[in-house]
């Protein structure tokens, strides 16, 4: 039995093969996603398990190793969500999300830690030996929002495309915050004194670390799309190329102490239409599917792994502290948010309701990178006290907050319901009012700062697009794309099947059977069995309008819904 | 009809200066003030140039009408410059022919509107009967529907035609996407259609015949089994139009 030479990889692949097989157990029972959410399924896989190695080997389980995660969990669900970010409601939005991200973060990060420092003066917690600069820096790590989170749990509940898009915009955001003050507190606690030059170069750092990652993201994305103009002729190895320049752009980034967050959404958000027009239709789906898989995975992984490293003899238990981390970092978002919203409230003509504002601060989900973080502080007498606090909050976080923030949204909807249900006719019409409203949005092109988009657009036309695109004819987007290749498949099979045929009604039948149903049909129509059978109906089959579901999903691709396809499929058949 | 001044920047990039003029957009009524002629457009048959106007002055032509309004209502202009020129600018960026016109095809090319259930619908209510091009005034005559109400406005004086936005031309504009045959009627046929386009494929006939026959009985009162216009705006009259019909066309 060779065991030590393959135990490594073997290892490995059996944490993964544990990972995708819960994920299939909890899929099996299908009420269970809709009460708790898949990320604390998965933690408590974990603590079960990190409860049986220690069991097993009486000593602590292994601790996730931060360089494991930051290099080789976190870039693919980045990767993820950069590339499939809805550019639209983006950069609609992006100086709400910016105000958000930063100012909200440092907010909380100062608010977090002087509040902390204050519980520590107080003699009865003996917690005089934590200085202010460590109360500090444990803020700057348990501030910032965490997009893994984020996701699992909004997945669940359906909020509007705006608010999707502000929270996980943010939580992708808030990463060149967080580095530059933990990085800078870090410093600061190794230097013996700090002058205010420090505090300045330390302001100075955040510009660059935000626009270097930028650039650096930029640069590679530019790269990536000008390589793919060559690959005509080897079709197999495009899908790589996209992978490849994502994830260097994330590694100099590291590398250069940028942040590598910003320069990996930079990155696939500036190659992506270049590449996309590019590369054969084949690799398109390859890189798509890929991607989503490699995303998946990780993100089952690192809950895991929150749970496995949460057993053990890591912690120090002070509960006082505990206790007022987890009661600051609620009202300091709280409050954060408040306060923003109103200032974001003043400039805008769309306002983001109260609503809307408990979803974001009550959202603000902590994970895996403050984990992370944690464990990279370096050694010093109470460093167990924050890994025991940190636990404490992430946990809080996705169980409690995350449990609860479901039936929450649905209580404060229910709030504002109307008195009488709507009648058939009206919903009806308002659905046909929703759509052509949505329709005439999107001919006139809805978009804010669409001057900076205006000359965006004029320089791409002018120039990127004939360096970088290999056929330089109308660049079609992926929903033509994916109307051309349903129209050469789905229409003939499910016409074949003879599913559409059958539902789609001809207008010439209809007329000879009028006569003789209207009769029946308007004595039934009065029956109020047959009413509740009607709204049961529209209330299931009605399309939705683009803007009321969430912008972006781990588990679908864009464009591939069921009522994308339909509608296609009859709009072809209806040509 | 209300009047939309616009003035249209020398030099639109991209268009090379084809578009130095200004317009004189009422709705649908060629302005009897607005000259023919001026000396300084480079191209008076440019998009959308309904009639052109000089005054004189280098940097800028305002039509004869403009001056008529005080400066008080100014302020309150319907579609402001930068809205219109934000237009303006969507409007030469669907144009891939630039040739002034859009055609069918053009929307088409809009990605989001090949899964809106009533794309086709929508493309066609902007194009005017029997016609294949639209111009930039017909874009705008069409947009200028959905524009918000103002609260200054709703107090105006009621002499004066009903402006493109009010409560009952966007009722109306939606009755016409409804009413194909254009008899200003909404019959049953023509509601299974619309009903067939928004809703799933999981619905069979019966079940669609019925959900349409219990809203035209909802809705109608002189028994003719079809929505005249104004069952429809009875329908809809607890129904907040105006919001649901409005775009704000700035952020």
């Amino acid at each position: 039995l060779d065991y030590q030479h393959v135990q490594v990889p073997f290892e490995i692949t059996l944490w993964i093969m544990l990972a995708s097989l819960a994920k299939i157990g909890f899929h099996l029972y299908n009420k269970l996603p809709s009460v708790v959410p898949e990320s604390c399924l998965l933690i408590f896989v974990g603590l079960i398990m990190g409860g049986i190695i220690y069991g097993l080997n009486d000593r602590s389980p292994p601790v996730m190793d931060t360089d494991i995660f930051f290099l080789y969990l976190l870039p693919p669900i980045v990767l993820d969500a950069g590339y499939f970010m809805p550019s639209r409601p983006f950069f609609e939005n992006i100086g709400t999300i910016l105000l958000y991200a930063v100012v909200g973060t440092i907010w909380n990060v100062f608010g977090i830690g002087f509040s902390l420092y204050g519980i520590c003066q107080v003699k009865a917690f003996r917690l005089q030996d934590v200085s202010l600069l460590h109360n500090l820096l444990f803020g700057s790590l348990i501030a910032a929002v965490d997009p893994v989170a984020v996701l699992a749990v909004f997945e669940e509940i359906h909020v509007n495309e705006k608010l999707h898009i502000l929270v996980f915009g943010e939580s992708l955001l808030n990463d060149a915050v967080t580095v530059v003050l933990y990085k800078l507190f870090r410093s600061f606690c190794e230097m013996p004194t700090i002058k205010s030059v420090d505090v300045f170069a330390g302001v100075g750092k955040f510009f660059v670390v935000g626009l270097g990652g930028v650039l650096v993201g930029l640069t590679f994305g530019m790269t990536a799309a000008f390589t793919t103009r060559f690959t005509k002729d080897i079709r197999v190895i495009e899908p790589l190329f996209v992978f490849l320049y994502s994830y260097l752009s994330y590694l100099t980034a590291e590398m250069f102490h940028l942040s590598g967050i910003v320069a990996i959404i930079a990155c696939a958000m500036g190659m992506k239409r270049y590449v996309e027009a590019n590369i054969s239709l084949k690799s398109h789906t390859t890189v798509k599917y890929f991607m989503k898989m490699w995303s998946s995975v990780s993100d089952t992984l690192i809950f895991i792994f929150l749970g496995v490293s949460t057993i053990g003899e890591n912690h120090e238990w002070n509960w006082p502290y505990i206790c007022f981390t987890v009661i600051f970092c609620l009202v300091w978002r709280a409050l954060g948010v408040l306060v923003l919203t109103f200032f974001v409230n003043r400039f805008h003509v769309n306002t983001i309701t109260s609503k809307d504002q408990f979803i974001i601060a009550y959202g603000g989900l902590r994970g895996a990178i403050c984990f992370s973080l944690v464990f990279l502080l370096p050694d010093f007498r109470r460093k167990k006290l924050f890994i025991a606090a940190t636990t404490v909050v992430i946990l809080f976080t996705v169980f409690v907050q995350g449990m609860t923030i479901r039936p929450l949204v649905d209580l404060l909807a229910v709030k504002r319901k109307r008195e009488s249900a709507p009648t058939v006719g009206e919903q009806i019409h308002i659905r046909f009012l929703d759509h052509l409203l949505a329709g005439i949005e999107d001919i006139s092109g809805h978009w804010g700062q669409y001057y900076w988009k205006d000359k965006l657009e004029y320089f791409n036309s002018k120039y990127l697009q004939k360096l970088l695109l290999r056929e330089y004819d109308q660049p079609k987007s992926s929903i033509v794309l994916l109307y051309e290749k349903l129209e050469r498949k789905h229409a003939i099979e499910l016409a074949e099947a003879g599913q559409l045929g059958h539902t789609l009604s001809h207008p010439s039948l209809l007329n000879n059977d009028r006569t003789v149903v209207t009769e029946k049909k308007l004595e039934d129509a009065l029956d109020p069995d047959v009413l509740e059978n009607i709204q049961e109906i529209l209330a299931r089959n009605l399309y939705r309008i683009r803007r009321t579901g969430p912008a972006y999903s781990r588990h679908t691709l864009p464009g591939e819904t069921e009522p994308a396809k339909e509608i296609l499929i009859l709009r072809h058949k209806s040509l | 009809m209300q009047l939309l001044v616009v003035e249209v920047l020398r030099g639109w990039p991209g268009r090379s200066g084809a578009s130095c003029g200004s317009w004189c957009l009422l709705g649908g009524v060629e302005s009897k003030r607005c000259h023919p002629a001026s000396r300084n457009v480079r191209d008076p048959s440019g998009p959308g140039c309904a009639g052109v106007v000089g005054d004189n002055s280098p940097g800028s032509h305002y039509c004869g009408f403009r001056r008529q309004r005080s400066a008080v209502q100014r302020q309150r202009d319907l579609i402001s410059h930068s809205q219109i020129t934000r237009l303006y600018s969507r409007f030469t960026s669907l144009d891939k022919g630039e040739n002034g016109t859009l055609s069918r095809e053009d929307f088409q090319r809009i990605p989001e509107l090949a899964i809106n259930p009533l794309g086709d619908r929508i493309i066609n209510a902007f194009f005017p009967e029997g016609e294949d091009q639209v111009n930039f005034r017909g874009f705008m005559r069409t947009l200028a529907h959905f524009r918000p109400i103002e609260d200054n406005e709703k107090s105006k004086d009621q002499n004066g035609p009903e402006p493109l936005n009010s409560r009952s031309n966007k009722l109306h504009f939606a009755f016409r996407l409804y009413d194909l045959d254009k008899d200003d009627k909404i019959s049953r046929d023509e509601l299974l259609q619309v009903l067939r386009m928004m809703v799933g494929v999981n619905i069979s006939d019966e079940q669609l015949g019925s959900i349409a026959d219990r809203t035209i009985q909802e809705a109608d009162q002189d028994g003719d089994s079809a929505i005249s216009f104004a069952e429809f705006v009875k329908v809809l009259e607890k129904v907040d139009v105006e919001q649901k019909m409005s775009i704000r066309f700035l952020h």
